[in-house]
């Protein structure tokens, strides 16, 4: 062959693509597919895996460093081990703060009872705290949002309370509330304390970085089983799953905040004579203010995203009545939950952001009363709001509705809902049945097929050849390596309909994504309403989304799929907005004096300089739709999700096979990470945009 | 008395090896070697003096290690080798109580890009060293307000940095450095990121404050016709080395390499020299009917004495006493050349 023409080859990445999909069609269908084969199916050496950390959870448990502890009821010292009273301390102490803040809110006898003896309490019946009535609550959520940024905030704070309380929402509304109030801010601490000495200390950022990349990407559903092995059931745990997801955002964005920050201000700041402390407080964390605070925001939604989540390990509120619900197939009262959630996130959203974006004005000259008007107003019509409840009980016999509106008492419009979805169900049978069916035969199955029948050896070559076209050996070793793993593992196959699904669902999410971004993106006007619209529906806590497709697909893998692709959609939407503004106003102008045309502007100037920003953004897609797709196991399907969710009722070994199953969803997000992000960078450097 | 900062063959080499490449260097540093070995080199050798009082312009282009240089001498950076005294103490040596009291008491700096604290309004800024350093809140607010008068931006006290043009940013950070009232005053291209005629109105009331508050200054810049209009001395380097360090009419006159002739060649001379690199010995002949001083920039005179065409004494300003004259033809030597 001519010589050069293989340099061509060599400088071209297409050719060297189709060259690798070449490859990859001959072995496969070149393997013969038997057991015996290593090239069809490698052997399942890694077996052990789940039973090894099996082992190492109940060591922790019940054998290792045993202490001497004092059992007050035995009244005898017994040998427990020191990492179970650990976890029992944790328990307690988070159930401990999660209660008294329910308590001060909702009213009860379970703070009191700490403090006095059980007889006592039980001979005293008023000895009980009384509960915030929802009228008070709902001035409360006026006030505040009126304090942060004006009347409007107001009113959607108080007529988002106003509703759930009328609708019968308030217990779960404020149990679910007092579990975020709780689990933020141990985020918070945790995050910035970690963010912080990441910062400092550049060995420990690089230390952190994989563990932070797997924390994210896992499915939430595998850190349940090892918590509920390590901390048992309860609000705690519940709690102790959100820290773990919600966390990593924090510290990243305390990271990225600090590292934001100009030297020459950290000069300034050791100009003025800052000691190590005040630089760290005076200076470093009030610059990072804003990234700090939207690392908060990310924190709230993570809570609000994982509280169905939390409820599979004992979390009480909306999430609990969502999942029964859901359970049940009641698509009303599921979405009446679902909306609550969704107003709950709503709220704390924009009143975060608005405290972000909130200065204090250190000039003003007011008196007290002026100072804390809106302070002192809430507290009198908490005094007035809590007498007129007390004394209007008499009025009620059962239910005092002043203090709450039970939810089989509260405004209800599920049945309307159900109406709506039955007669949407009734006429559209047909049409959404067929729709149904034809993906799923047409679309879905063959494509299964196809993944289920691919050799590893062909996997392999196309991942690492794609990593190796990308980025270099490194990059193919990495990702071979991270494959490797799950290949020598008993669930394969089970990786593959996961990986079926997740790239279906990323494929179609991407094509969405970057249509809509490129439609409505170009102009400033379309791309700002589009990114508005990616705001509203990022509030949205994921599991939401399956409530209408179960509805309208029934149980089936076109659900999961569909919730997938909406719910993925707005990454890649927002990434390509933010991809096509990146374009520089200059080479638009250059463009139109070339007398471009509108399509040969897209395919030849914006898509191009867009390009390593809609990456970036398809990397998000991969994470949203694998979290959906594990998610999805929740209505069943039959991908590693399931075996993860199965591993709920297992608690025998249900932990291993569960955190086994998590890390390898974790670790296809990251090789497609790895592939994406380098593919990324090198158009950036191609570009001269790095 | 000794000068209030000293500099005696400073080094700053970056890179892993730095320290032991020095070493075996014996002094005598090769950028290109250094480079090769992995270590880039910011200051090479730097001996000098600044007095009580001076303005020592340090002008390069960028990377020519003049920021790292100033860097060094207020310690944001250390230095790999060399002393570097302020007020005939040896700052390399200090510990980091030392060196935050140091800072306290005796400097301030400003930034090229500002460097304001955004979280802070414009007053709450400027009180900022003072209120690191222990001072109340009432008395710090009351010393910063004398600040924002002092660089005229009463009115503006509790503006955010972000609703301030560049100027006005600027001049908050010259406020804040000034805050605590040091005797030694870093500023690192202070006026660089400004436009051209906001500079000049900068530069104007630069001089204005010094000429008030006579500090010991450090003035680092890129432009050579800003540190003509600034400075006492100005020092000229080159990757990391100083090339000239004189005053600005003894480099525009006899520039000791050909980098600062590069520099000089086109400015104009009658812009920077001072009567006195020209003028000629008493003359008796000289005409009464008026007088120019000594330290007069060319520029500034030239025409008066060219109307008079008549030899001109030239007084000392301090005491007005006669120390030479100047003869028209010498003007227009300068003005039109030949």
């Amino acid at each position: 062959m001519d010589k050069n023409y293989l340099e061509t080859i060599r400088n071209s990445k297409p050719a060297q693509f189709g060259i690798l999909i070449f490859i990859f069609l001959i072995l496969y269908f070149l393997i013969p597919q038997s057991e015996n084969n290593y090239l069809w199916r490698l052997p399942s050496v890694l077996k052990g895996i789940p039973l090894a950390i099996n082992n190492v959870i109940f060591n922790a448990l019940y054998e290792w460093f045993p202490l001497k502890v004092w059992d007050p009821v035995f009244e005898m010292y017994e040998e427990k081990a020191a990492f179970r009273e650990f976890t029992k301390a944790v328990s307690q102490g988070l159930l401990f703060l999660i209660t008294v803040v329910r308590e001060l809110l909702l009213g009860g006898d379970k703070i009191i009872d700490v403090f006095v003896s059980d007889s006592w309490l039980k001979e005293n019946d008023w000895l009980s705290w009384p509960a915030l009535p929802w009228t008070a609550t709902t001035v409360g959520a006026f006030l505040l949002g009126y304090q942060l940024n004006g009347i409007r905030l107001g009113l959607l704070g108080g007529i988002g309370a106003l509703y759930i309380s009328v609708f019968g929402n308030y217990v779960p509304s404020i149990q679910t509330l007092s579990f975020v109030l709780i689990t933020t801010p141990i985020c918070f601490v945790l995050g910035l304390s970690f963010g912080i000495w990441g910062y400092l200390d550049k060995k420990v950022e690089t230390a952190l970085q994989p563990v932070l990349n797997v924390m994210q990407t896992m499915p939430q559903f595998a850190y349940l089983v090892p918590i509920i092995a390590l901390f048992g059931l309860g609000d705690h745990a519940g709690s102790i799953a959100t820290i773990i997801i919600a966390t990593p955002p924090m510290i990243r964005n305390t990271i990225l905040g600090l590292k934001r920050i100009s030297p020459e201000v950290v000069e300034a700041g050791l100009m003025s004579g800052c000691t190590k402390p005040q630089l760290l407080f005076k200076v470093l964390i009030p610059a990072a203010r804003r990234d700090i605070l939207n690392g908060v925001n990310t924190v709230i939604m993570q809570c609000l995203a994982m509280v169905v989540i939390a409820s599979f390990v004992g979390a009480k509120g909306l999430g609990l009545n969502l999942k029964i619900a859901l359970n049940s197939l009641k698509i009303g009262k599921a979405a009446e939950a679902g909306l609550c959630i969704v107003i709950i996130a709503v709220i704390l959203d924009r009143f975060t952001k608005a405290w972000a974006d909130k200065q204090k004005d250190y000039f003003e000259n007011l008196t007290f009363f002026q100072r804390y008007k809106l302070l002192i107003i809430f507290a009198i019509s908490v005094v007035i709001f809590s007498i007129i409840a007390f004394i209007s009980g008499g009025y009620f016999d059962k239910i005092n509705y002043l203090y709450v509106i039970p939810i089989e008492k509260g405004l209800t419009i599920a049945h309307y809902i159900d109406g709506a979805v039955d007669w949407v169900w009734e006429t559209f049978f047909y049409s959404l049945n067929s729709f149904n069916k034809f993906l799923l035969t047409q679309v879905l199955g063959p494509m299964k097929h196809a993944y289920l029948g691919m050799p590893v050896i062909a996997t392999f070559t196309l991942a690492m050849g794609a990593a190796y076209i990308v980025g270099n050996a490194r990059t193919a070793l990495i990702v071979g390596g991270m494959l490797l793993f799950i290949a020598l593992s008993e669930y394969w196959d089970r990786a593959l309909i996961t990986m079926y699904m997740g790239s279906f669902a990323v494929i179609m999410a991407s094509l969405n994504g970057i249509i809509l971004g490129s439609i409505f993106g170009r102009t400033e006007r379309g791309g700002r309403i589009l990114l508005s619209f990616c705001d509203f529906f990022e509030t949205f806590p994921s599991f939401v989304y399956l409530i209408p497709v179960i509805f309208l697909f029934n149980i089936t893998d076109t659900s999961v799929l569909i919730a997938a692709i909406v719910y993925a959609t707005v990454p890649a939407t927002r990434y390509t907005v933010w991809g096509l503004k990146s374009v520089p106003l200059s080479l638009h102008e250059a463009g139109t004096m070339s007398g471009v045309s509108a399509f040969q502007r897209w395919t030849n100037i914006e898509i191009p300089i867009a390009f390593p920003t809609v990456m970036l953004g398809v990397n998000q897609t991969v994470v949203f739709s694998l979290q959906m797709v594990i998610l999805g196991a929740l209505i069943g399907t039959e991908d590693l999700g399931q075996i993860i969710f199965g591993a709920l009722s297992r608690t025998k070994d249900g932990a291993g096979v569960a955190l086994t199953l998590g890390i390898f969803v974790s670790l296809i997000a990251i090789c497609v990470d790895v592939i994406v992000r380098n593919w990324a960078e090198e158009r950036k450097k191609a570009l001269g945009l790095a | 008395m000794s000068p209030t900062i000293s500099c005696d063959s400073v080094y700053k080499i970056f890179g892993a090896n730095a320290n032991k490449l020095l070493a075996d260097s014996n002094g005598s540093v090769d950028a290109k070697q250094f480079q090769e070995a992995g270590c880039i080199v910011g200051v090479n050798n730097a001996s000098f003096d600044v007095e009580k009082g001076e303005m020592l312009v340090v002008m390069g282009l960028s990377g020519s290690g003049k920021s790292t240089l100033l860097r060094c001498i207020s310690r944001l950076t250390d230095a790999t080798a060399g002393k570097i005294l302020v007020d005939g103490e040896d700052i390399c040596l200090m510990n980091n109580k030392q060196l935050v009291e140091l800072r306290r008491e005796k400097m301030g700096m400003v930034f090229q890009n500002f460097a304001l604290l955004p979280h802070k309004t414009v007053i709450e800024n400027i009180a900022f060293p003072l209120q690191v350093k222990g001072v109340g809140t009432e008395n710090s607010m009351y010393k910063a307000l004398e600040m924002v008068e002092l660089v005229g931006l009463k009115g503006r006290e509790n503006y955010f940095p972000r609703e301030l043009s560049g100027g006005q940013q600027q001049r908050v950070g010259i406020a804040r450095s000034l805050a605590v009232e040091p005797d030694i005053w870093f500023l690192d291209e202070p006026f660089s990121a400004l436009d051209p005629l906001i500079r000049k109105e900068m530069q104007d009331e630069f001089l204005r404050l010094q000429g008030v508050l006579n500090k010991t200054i450090m003035f680092v810049t890129h432009d050579f016709d800003e540190a003509l209009r600034l400075a006492d001395r100005i020092a000229i380097m080159k990757d990391g080395i100083i090339e000239q360090l004189d005053t600005p009419g003894n480099i525009v006159l006899n520039p000791a390499t050909d980098y600062v002739k590069k520099f000089t060649e086109d400015v104009p001379r009658e812009k920077v020299l001072k009567i006195e690199s020209i003028m000629d010995p008493k003359d008796t002949n000289a005409s009464d009917n008026f007088k120019v001083s000594k330290d007069d920039i060319i520029e500034s005179v030239a025409e008066k004495i060219l109307n008079s065409k008549e030899i001109i004494k030239v007084i000392d300003p301090k005491d007005s006493s006669e120390v030479g004259s100047i003869n028209p033809s010498k003007v227009i030597k300068v003005l039109f050349g030949g």
